[in-house]
């Protein structure tokens, strides 16, 4: 029993982090319909970002390690914009095949500049201890501040978005543009503006979830986005892309039966889970949990 | 897009003339280096032109095309080195018995990658456009996790010493026919049915074609190919890992045909050359190689979708 509650802890942080990245995708995808490849660097870069900005930073303190994470977040923002700007948006009209091959090239342009030595080079890095360290112990349980932490953050940031994609002006914008671009433009939504908001949240919130990664364990290196990005897409999918609080679940699930498997006889196949998960769902409820399902109209 | 044009009037004696010319250039490759850049290239005109079946002629969008040639790769050295033996005898046989045994070994390695392909396309084809391309990345990574945890097949070391049967000759003449066999296919009236599905699906499908089914045909003939790429690859490197044949090598096999121009057999052949020999080249500033590489891509979409290598020549007269 104490096994089981300490594998569900691990499970809720990793499918915390996973969460927050799937969220990046959904919400790229339900404004401009096509999959940003490179959401998974933005948050590579976001690790590395923080493993930079934390070293000048003093250890073990709170405000340290937010002003880490807020630091991150805020260039994850901005390289979303920039990529958005000068890599998407030229191409809003053309198929979306081409788009798609441009985020590969964005994505592997970000993977290879940063495992350049004159970057940051190949080699996986520690990442600075920016957050107090306290492990407590509970009835055999063992409960780090950093797993509470990733938890915690993650949650503040689904609410907010929540808040933001509910509440807001903007938000609501958001929502009209995924629903209708071009309805969305008649009356009086500036297209461009939403999109480039869009990928500043989702940037962010992938940015967040590098250092939450990071923090859980230990390393940094150019990488490191790819399986967790191609992981938190499945999730997106699973929850039905486009759908905010799918991607949520999406994530909780996939992080959840990824550990499970981790911890028992099949712990090889872990890597292979996540991908067998996303051919069931596509197969039998392609429009994702709970996604809804369109006809293509000609 | 317009159909893919008949390289030269007769595929038939082109294709002969391309046999001829692999098997006596193998006479004057006499220099290593050379005779790794040559077969490096046979291995990857068919990786490229295959995938360009699939990829630019019925327009989807597979991302896992090293995993079939994993399969190739694994099938066909399992072949040579555990059935090999036996039917050559202790002291390895003649020529002519080892390149008949190679042959059945690269055979197959892909019918069992076409049969894999099949496998994978027949539930995943029905998807669409950005999906597929998910689908056959995590298939290609499932295929990856699964070899690496086969025992017999030396798990996450991989298959060392595998017999060094892959000569220059081997890997164009297979080259050859795999651009044959893309192009008369292409050509052909069956072939309509893949650009068919390529330009306008739905319209295809209004017109009463199974277009599901000509997108597994074009996934499997696809597949088969790079299972022989596949086994070429292991007899020439000798030693294959499963992680030899991850989300990279499928990029770069991608990259090769967007380069060419999807769809464009002709300009496919031309960029795997060009990304064949572009390294030998820039082998001083080697490490800036790949972000050289992605840059490419990306301002290629921006400026010129079509392909660097998709000219618009005067319809040839037969």
């Amino acid at each position: 029993m104490t096994e089981f509650l300490q594998q569900l802890l691990n499970a809720l942080s990793l499918g915390a982090i996973y969460a927050l990245i799937a969220l990046g995708y959904t919400m790229v995808y339900g404004v401009l319909r096509f999959i940003n490849f490179a959401h998974s660097d933005v948050f590579m870069v976001g690790a590395v970002a923080g493993c930079l900005i934390g070293k000048h930073l003093p250890t073990g303190t709170w405000w340290g390690g937010l002003t880490c994470l807020l630091a991150a977040m805020i260039v994850c923002s901005a390289l979303g914009m920039f990529i958005e700007r000068f890599a998407y948006r030229p191409l809003r009209s053309s198929p979306r095949l081409n788009v798609l091959i441009t985020a590969i090239g964005v994505s592997l342009l970000l993977e290879y500049t940063f495992q350049n030595e004159h970057v940051f080079g190949a080699a996986p890095r520690s990442f600075p201890q920016v957050f107090p360290q306290v492990v407590w112990q509970l009835r055999g349980l063992t409960l780090s501040s950093n797993q509470l932490l990733v938890i915690g953050v993650a949650l503040v940031l689904m609410v907010a978005l929540q808040f933001i994609v509910f509440r807001t002006k903007i938000g609501t914008a958001m929502r009209a543009v995924a629903l209708n671009p071009r309805a969305a433009q008649l009356v009086g939504i500036n297209p461009d503006v939403v999109v480039s908001f869009t990928f500043a949240l989702g940037s962010a919130l992938a940015g967040a979830g590098g250092i939450l990664y990071a923090l859980n364990y230990q390393s940094v290196e150019p990488l490191m986005g790819v399986m967790p990005g191609l992981k938190a897409f499945v999730a997106a999918v699973i929850g039905g892309i486009g759908n905010i609080p799918g991607a949520a679940l999406g994530g909780l699930l996939i992080g959840t039966i990824e550990t499970f498997v981790g911890g028992s006889q099949l712990s090889t196949y872990k890597d292979a889970i996540a991908f067998a998960l996303l051919i069931l769902i596509l197969l039998f409820r392609p429009a994702g949990l709970l996604g809804r399902s369109h006809v293509e109209k000609v | 897009m317009t159909p893919s044009r008949r390289i030269f009037s007769s595929p038939h004696l082109a294709l002969l003339g391309a046999l001829i010319a692999s098997v006596t250039l193998t006479r004057f490759v006499a220099d290593p280096y050379a005779n790794d850049i040559f077969t490096t290239l046979g291995i990857n005109i068919i990786l490229a032109v295959s995938l360009n079946l699939v990829n630019g002629h019925t327009g989807q969008f597979s991302l896992g095309h090293a995993g079939f040639m994993s399969v190739g790769a694994y099938l066909s050295a399992a072949v040579t080195m555990f059935i090999g033996p036996r039917l050559l005898g202790e002291d390895g046989g003649a020529l002519w018995a080892q390149n008949a045994v190679f042959f059945g070994a690269l055979l197959a390695g892909g019918l069992c990658a076409a049969f894999v392909g099949l496998l994978v396309g027949v539930p995943s084809l029905r998807l669409r456009g950005d999906y597929l391309a998910i689908v056959t990345l995590g298939f290609g990574e499932i295929i990856r996790v699964i070899f690496q945890n086969i025992e017999p097949l030396g798990g996450a070391l991989g298959l060392n010493g595998i017999p060094n049967y892959t000569t220059v000759a081997w890997t164009l003449s297979v080259a050859a026919i795999t651009v044959f066999v893309v192009g008369c296919l292409v050509n052909s009236t069956y072939g309509r049915g893949f650009l068919a599905t390529h330009d306008d699906e739905i319209a295809a499908e209004a017109m009463g074609l199974n277009t599901t089914r000509y997108k597994i045909v074009a996934f499997g003939i696809g597949a088969f190919f790079a299972g022989i790429a596949g086994g070429l690859y292991g007899h020439f490197k000798m030693s294959i890992t499963a992680s030899g044949f991850d989300f990279t090598r499928s990029i770069e096999i991608v990259v090769m045909v967007i380069l060419g121009g999807m769809g464009n057999t002709l300009g496919v052949i031309l960029a795997a050359v060009l990304l064949t020999l572009l390294p030998e080249v820039l082998r001083p500033i080697a490490e800036y190689r790949m972000i050289l590489y992605s840059f490419l891509l990306i301002v290629l979409m921006l400026v010129r979708p079509q392909g660097l290598f998709n000219f618009h020549f005067p319809k040839l007269r037969r």
